[in-house]
């Protein structure tokens, strides 16, 4: 199944997959949302949008829409290794 | 003498930008326009060790070289064209230390242009509270450039930033990345096509839409020696070059940056959820913007009687003082209530630039726009017109210009659009003196019932305002990308010079900017309504002797009637009568037709017309009310003042686009008449059809 960060839950964490860069802005990129970075979301609005994520230790609010171009890996809360 | 050092101020926004620029620079500084466009240039002279001067571009604020905003692209405009006469010796990247990391990123960019770079560090005082340390010497070495660990709170290492400016000859210009490693095989068609041009700024140069006065951007698009690439994979190689940088600048942090987290979080996650949280969050901004509004129109009103008594009996001095003529009226009754119409306001456009000062100082803006997004994009809006919307209500002509950051030129546009519906505050007087008049002074389920009309009149404005930013979302056919992207920053204490300079900036630039324009249109308006054809208007004594009976007069009520005469028959009462006819459906005579006309200088002028055309003589505000209440109607017979025409007034003044400050600020911010144009007409006719509507059901 594919997650984005539109799929996270409130403090959970996870690893950026993929990044559709023909979707996102640039922008985005810079401040830290890149493949193999990781994500925390902080607090949503209400309707879950936007969305105040930690990436990369930048702090940082996003649109839903554009919270699902961004593929994630979730990071298993028991790791269990 | 020497040359003086061109420095440029690069950072990021959110890192004590402008508290350097404010350290270094103290108050000699200057805030202009950048030519052709709005975006703000602030620039100051620093005085450097030895006798040597530097002059300081504080550049707007940028996380990167790949501009999204007419703000960003004139950071790489500049860096990009060696002849302007600001191209920096030496650039100075301001950097927060919380936020290194996202920092270093413009830092590495800029490095790689080859101008002498210095990194500045700054909230250093902030690094024990937060667990961090850092190896400096390290991080030179590394980063091949000198570090400053400054700390404007505490005016800490403004004297190294100084010291190193004055040495920049001896900073290293190797830049941090070897473009070419993005794409190789690319970079070499590149290089063989322009063997003279640095590669990296070529890069830039075909990545960005910024005009370039080097480069002709089509040059590089027509030369077939390399193959361009598509929009799509020049973004891929864009990420590549992005991650590439964080690979160098998290193995710099590995050795000369440690963080112990079990130091780092606590207040700021503590106060993210109380003032994000979906109930309280809401809650506190509401209260807080009690608060603004109190300040607006309480606190204010009291500078601003003083204000209005002052200019009153300057002008009654101006009149009493120098000899009569021509002149002495042109100083008396335009010029000197002209400029009193502009001081006027400046108390609540300090107060509001006070209170947004605080609010964005504190990172407390942030998440109003977080919390706002949601319910103002329903209507086409974004969260960040919340500030002009809010601003709107001293004076648009500042709300426009804080659309700036809105990224989406729709959302962007439709904010410019529907602010001018926000009640500001010149609508105010005219708003009491007509609830005065027509609203019954009674209570009605405990609410004083002319306090009710005037909130209600509030929320009108309002309530329009995001109406038709609601019908404008579902005409308007732009297509733009929705590139909402908003930093939370970390909460800190808002610094008093930081926020001190913003007022003193912004009330001078409104004073100054749109000041211009009202004292202009004032003095015009003033010559309509004190000339007219000379037949009729130099006659005027023997014309009002002849109709009234002078005997038993006093030489007062003598010369009331003679200026009643004079504006009946000047000009701007030739064009009251002309439009008459139009606006006697709405309830009005022509002498509120030729208040309404004057109204479009500044609307509050509409009270001082009416006490000029009732011939009232001054500007007490019990008088004029009585004259008018005794008005009659000359068609009805009936209170021309009467509930039907006063709420036939409000509702024109609640719409009507009467403003034409607003109107050249708007044709600025939108780079065309076609928009303030637009918004005249609709603004105007909309209010005339309600107003219409309202008079013709009630009468």
């Amino acid at each position: 199944m594919r997650y984005t960060i539109a799929d996270l839950k409130r403090g959970q964490k996870a690893v950026i997959k993929h990044v559709d860069t023909d979707e996102l802005p640039i922008k985005l990129l810079e401040m830290g949302c890149l493949p193999g970075n990781e994500v925390e979301l902080i607090q949503f609005a209400p309707f879950q949008d936007p969305m105040y994520l930690n990436i990369n230790g930048s702090y940082l609010a996003i649109r839903r829409e554009t919270a699902l171009q961004v593929e994630i890996q979730p990071i298993e809360q028991n790791p269990g290794l | 003498m020497s040359k003086q050092i061109n420095v440029a101020l690069i950072g990021n926004p959110n890192t004590g930008k402008t508290s350097v620029f404010n350290a270094l620079t103290g108050l000699n500084q200057k805030v202009g326009n950048y030519p052709g466009i709005t975006v703000e240039k602030k620039e100051g002279i620093c005085k450097l060790p030895r006798g040597v001067k530097a002059h300081i571009l504080d550049l707007p604020g940028t996380y990167s070289l790949n501009a999204t905003s007419l703000d960003e692209n004139v950071v790489i405009e500049l860096l990009l064209n060696k002849n302007d006469k600001d191209f920096p010796d030496v650039a100075v990247v301001v950097a927060d230390v919380e936020n290194l990391k996202r920092n270093l990123l413009l830092f590495t960019q800029i490095k790689d242009l080859g101008i002498p770079t210095i990194l500045v560090i700054n909230m250093a005082d902030r690094m024990r509270r937060k667990g961090i340390t850092l190896d400096v010497t390290l991080m030179e070495e590394r980063l091949k450039t000198r570090i400053a660990l400054v700390s404007t709170r505490k005016g800490e290492g403004i004297d190294t930033i100084k010291d190193l400016i004055c040495d920049y000859k001896h900073l290293s210009t190797e830049p941090c990345l070897n473009a070419s490693l993005i794409d190789p095989e690319y970079f070499n068609g590149l290089r063989r096509a322009f063997p003279n041009h640095d590669l990296y700024k070529l890069w830039l140069v075909i990545t960005q839409d910024v005009n370039f006065v080097n480069l002709d951007r089509q040059l590089v698009a027509d030369t077939s020696s390399f193959s361009t690439h598509s929009k799509s994979a020049l973004k891929r190689l864009q990420q590549k070059e992005t991650i590439m940088r964080y690979q160098f600048i998290n193995g710099v942090l590995k050795e000369g940056y440690a963080v112990d987290i079990n130091v780092a979080k606590g207040f700021r996650a503590t106060l993210d959820r109380l003032l994000t949280h979906k109930v309280w969050g809401y809650l506190i901004f509401f209260m807080i913007l009690m608060v603004i509004f109190q300040a607006i129109y309480d606190w204010s009103s009291y500078p601003m009687d003083f204000i209005d008594e002052m200019f009153a009996s300057l002008s009654e001095w101006v009149k009493a003082t120098l000899p009569a003529g021509a002149f002495t009226n042109l100083v008396a009754e335009g010029i000197v209530p002209g400029l009193g119409g502009i001081v006027i306001f400046i108390p609540q456009i300090a107060f509001l630039f006070l209170f947004i000062a605080i609010l964005e100082e504190t990172g407390y803006m942030s998440r109003v726009v977080f919390l706002m997004d949601r319910v103002m994009r329903r209507f086409g809006l974004s969260g960040k017109s919340v500030v002009p919307l809010i601003s709107g209500t001293a004076c648009a002509i500042p709300a426009v210009m804080a659309t700036r950051n809105i990224e989406n030129w729709k959302e962007r546009l439709i904010t410019i659009l529907v602010t001018p519906f926000t009640t500001c505050s010149a609508r105010l007087p005219v708003y009491l003196i007509i609830i005065a008049l027509v609203i019954p002074n009674t209570r009605v389920l405990g609410m004083n019932l002319q306090g009710l009309t005037l909130m209600l009149l509030y929320l009108l404005g309002f309530g329009m305002a995001v109406f038709s930013a609601w019908v404008l979302n579902k005409i308007l056919k732009i297509k733009s990308r929705s590139f909402f992207v908003v930093e939370m920053p970390n909460y800190k204490l808002p610094l008093f010079k930081n926020v001190a300079i913003t007022v003193v900036e912004k009330t001078k630039s409104f004073v100054f900017g749109a000041g211009k324009i009202i004292l202009a249109i004032s003095i015009i308006l003033w010559f309509l309504a004190s000339n007219g054809p000379s037949d009729t208007f130099d006659v005027a004594e023997e014309r009002v002797a002849e109709q009234v009976d002078v005997q038993g007069m006093t030489p007062a009520e003598f010369s009331n009637k003679v200026s009643a005469y004079k504006l009946q028959e000047s000009y701007i009462g030739i064009m009251g009568k002309a439009i008459e006819p139009v606006i006697l459906p709405l309830g009005y005579d022509w002498k509120i037709g030729i208040a309404v006309i004057s109204s479009f200088a500044a609307r509050e002028v509409f009270v001082g017309t009416l006490a000029t055309i009732y011939s009232v003589g001054s500007d007490e505000e019990e008088t004029i009310k009585k004259r008018m209440q005794a008005e009659v109607n000359p068609v009805t017979g009936e209170a021309l003042f009467n509930l039907a025409s006063g709420i036939s007034l409000l509702l024109f003044y609640a719409f009507a686009m009467q403003c034409m400050s607003t109107l050249a600020v708007v044709k600025k911010e939108t780079n065309s008449w076609k928009w303030p144009v637009i918004q005249l007409v609709f603004m105007s006719v909309f209010a005339y059809v309600v107003a219409l509507i309202a008079y013709q059901l009630l009468k």
